[in-house]
């Protein structure tokens, strides 16, 4: 199953990336053909398969909910781009 | 000084003896380092001073009588994917070309607890998306069997820095082969733990339930010797197992005989190389003759393995590498007016193009519509797969398969073709789709002088089997005193 380049464009939006036309062409070609050769799946049947979510035999481990020491906020703000006092700074929201 | 080019096990002897200095050692690996890796390219940051400190750390500890075991003083390196604090973690990518860890991982703090020297952060494929270390924003590694071929990936220069003895050890990290594949390529040893052996916490995620951490070493006692120390249980991460490990050392010198190898038909298709297949089947003869036996076995769903990973871990990374957004950490874009603006073009200058390709596939498989026809129909494959290994294993102690369908390829020739080089891992993705530990070791070369790599599999926490077994085969052939000529 080939993909569209309007379906292309839409997985980017919710992907919070872009692509130049140029681009797009590639992108929508490779992953076409990714797409059709993953389409084999569809040879088996898995109707009565449950899912793997897990390899491992595990339940969600609990603890008590005790604060721990961790990062200070310096240091959790060391590799900031932008830094206003305790805050990451970034642009502001526009709305369309 | 040949001290680089020898085994942990050798030097961390000599070292417990007081016969030669963690310093001397470190000072030995450096040189080699600034002599070779202009031309490897296996790391993309050297730690020289804080390596020298730490070896005076460990020689003052150790002439005191303060001896820590067998990593105490000797010099490794670690993939870019590993957090180390204060030193940055790049990942092998553009967006975090200037991120400094802030801790440690658990990986990085058992090592240092062990006394080892880090030398510096190994290149990689981006953000672990690769088989050829082509895609790491730092350059490709080069193998050091061939400049003009790749090493492998995403653990390439891993593996391309332990092969050239640009360190002792190598911690590498493996989702669909990435440690294994460039251990076979550039003829050496590398082990993916089960998954749940080694922690995760600090260890940037690519796809969550596929990610192991393991040793790139150049011999099988070495990689042993590696996972004593990183294994076990970490309450930061919730998915390590809870279950006890051993002296991995201990057993890998008892006898095979009586050991039931299984040789999974499907594994030898058409399309491998004939040299590889070769020098695969003589060396699963050896292991025959040392007493092991040897039955034909089948794993029917084989063939949908990279069918299945390529929706399962695109799909994970999409989910994991949404934090890259420029808020926090990392490349942010300047000269933008709004906050979608921001996370837009940060990374779409931010990414390259395989990890952009990987997070659309992702998106794409789990958005609304398409989830239950690829994202959970890839898990139920998933299981698929995982039955076909636990049928097998009521015959069989250990799988024995070619690590790689050929040998070490040109830099450059499958750039062009994702799907071409998707398939490079084609023997390698069964093993982490179904939790399974695998080592790949040396067995051999083509008639063009590039190494070819054993994989044995083994059952889930089971890595002491399959070290035996390597460790057996090993010590009855040469490969591994054969150096590249760099």
């Amino acid at each position: 199953m080939k993909i569209s380049r309007d379906t292309v464009r839409r997985v980017a939006e919710l992907a919070r990336l872009e692509f130049k036309e140029e681009e797009l062409e590639k992108f929508t070609e490779q992953l076409g053909n990714i797409l059709e050769h993953i389409d084999e799946l569809n040879e088996l049947d898995t109707s009565q398969v449950e899912p793997t979510f897990h390899v491992l035999n595990i339940s969600t481990p609990i603890r008590e909910d005790v604060m721990k020491p961790w990062l200070s906020p310096d240091e959790a703000l060391e590799n900031a781009p932008h830094r206003e006092d305790d805050f990451f700074s970034v642009p502001k929201v526009i709305e369309d | 000084m040949d001290l680089p080019f020898h085994t942990i096990s050798e030097v961390s002897d000599l070292i417990k003896k007081k016969e030669i200095s963690p310093v001397d050692l470190t000072e030995a690996v450096i040189r080699r380092i600034e002599e070779v890796d202009t031309r490897v390219n296996s790391y993309i940051t050297t730690l020289k001073d804080e390596a020298i400190r730490s070896a005076k750390e460990a020689e003052e500890l150790i002439s005191s009588g303060k001896y820590k075991g067998p990593l105490h003083g000797v010099p490794i390196g670690l993939k870019d994917i590993f957090c180390m604090k204060g030193v940055k973690t790049t990942c092998g990518s553009k967006i975090l070309e200037n991120f400094i860890s802030p801790y440690d991982a658990t990986v990085t703090q058992r090592l240092k607890e062990a006394g080892a020297v880090i030398l510096g952060k190994n290149n990689m494929d981006e953000f672990a998306m690769g088989s050829s270390t082509e895609n790491s924003y730092f350059g490709p590694a080069r193998n050091p069997w061939d400049l003009e071929r790749v090493p492998g990936g995403s653990s390439g220069g891993s593996a391309a820095a332990v092969s050239s003895s640009l360190c002792f050890a190598s911690i590498g990290t493996d989702t669909g082969g990435s440690i294994r594949q460039p251990a076979a390529l550039c003829g050496i040893v590398g082990i993916k733990p089960t998954y749940g052996r080694v922690s995760r916490f600090g260890m940037v995620a690519f796809a969550s339930s596929l990610d192991q951490a393991g040793p790139l070493t150049k011999t099988v006692e070495d990689a042993a010797l590696i996972l004593n120390v990183i294994s076990g249980k970490d309450s930061r991460d919730s998915t390590s197992a809870d279950i006890p490990i051993s002296d991995y050392t201990v057993h890998i010198k008892d006898e095979i005989r009586g050991i039931k190898i299984g040789v999974p038909r499907e594994y030898f298709i058409e399309g491998i190389d004939t040299e590889v297949e070769k020098g695969v089947r003589k060396a699963i003869a050896l292991i025959e003759d040392l007493g092991a036996t040897v039955e034909e076995i089948s794993l029917p769903h084989t063939r949908y393995a990279v069918s299945t990973y390529y929706i399962l871990a695109p799909s994970e990374a999409s989910s994991n590498l949404a934090r890259y957004d420029g808020v926090k950490y990392g490349f942010r874009v300047s000269d933008v007016e709004s906050l979608m603006d921001m996370y837009i073009q940060t990374r779409a200058q931010g990414f390259g193009n395989e990890v952009k390709r990987r997070i659309m596939i992702g998106t794409y498989a789990l958005s609304s519509g398409y989830y239950d026809a690829y994202y959970l129909k890839a898990q139920r494959v998933r299981t698929l797969i995982k039955r076909d290994f636990e049928e097998a294993f009521k015959t069989v102690d250990v799988i024995v398969t070619p690590t790689s369908p050929e040998a070490a390829f040109k830099i450059g020739e499958k750039t062009d073709d994702p799907l071409k080089m998707y398939l490079s891992d084609i023997f390698t993705i069964p093993c982490n789709l179904a939790g399974l530990p695998g080592i790949s070791i040396p067995c051999g070369f083509t008639s063009g002088g590039l190494p070819i790599g054993l994989q044995i599999l083994g059952k889930p926490f089971d890595e002491e089997t399959i070290l035996k077994v390597a460790h057996n085969y090993e010590i009855h052939t040469n490969w591994k005193d054969k150096r590249p000529p760099i």
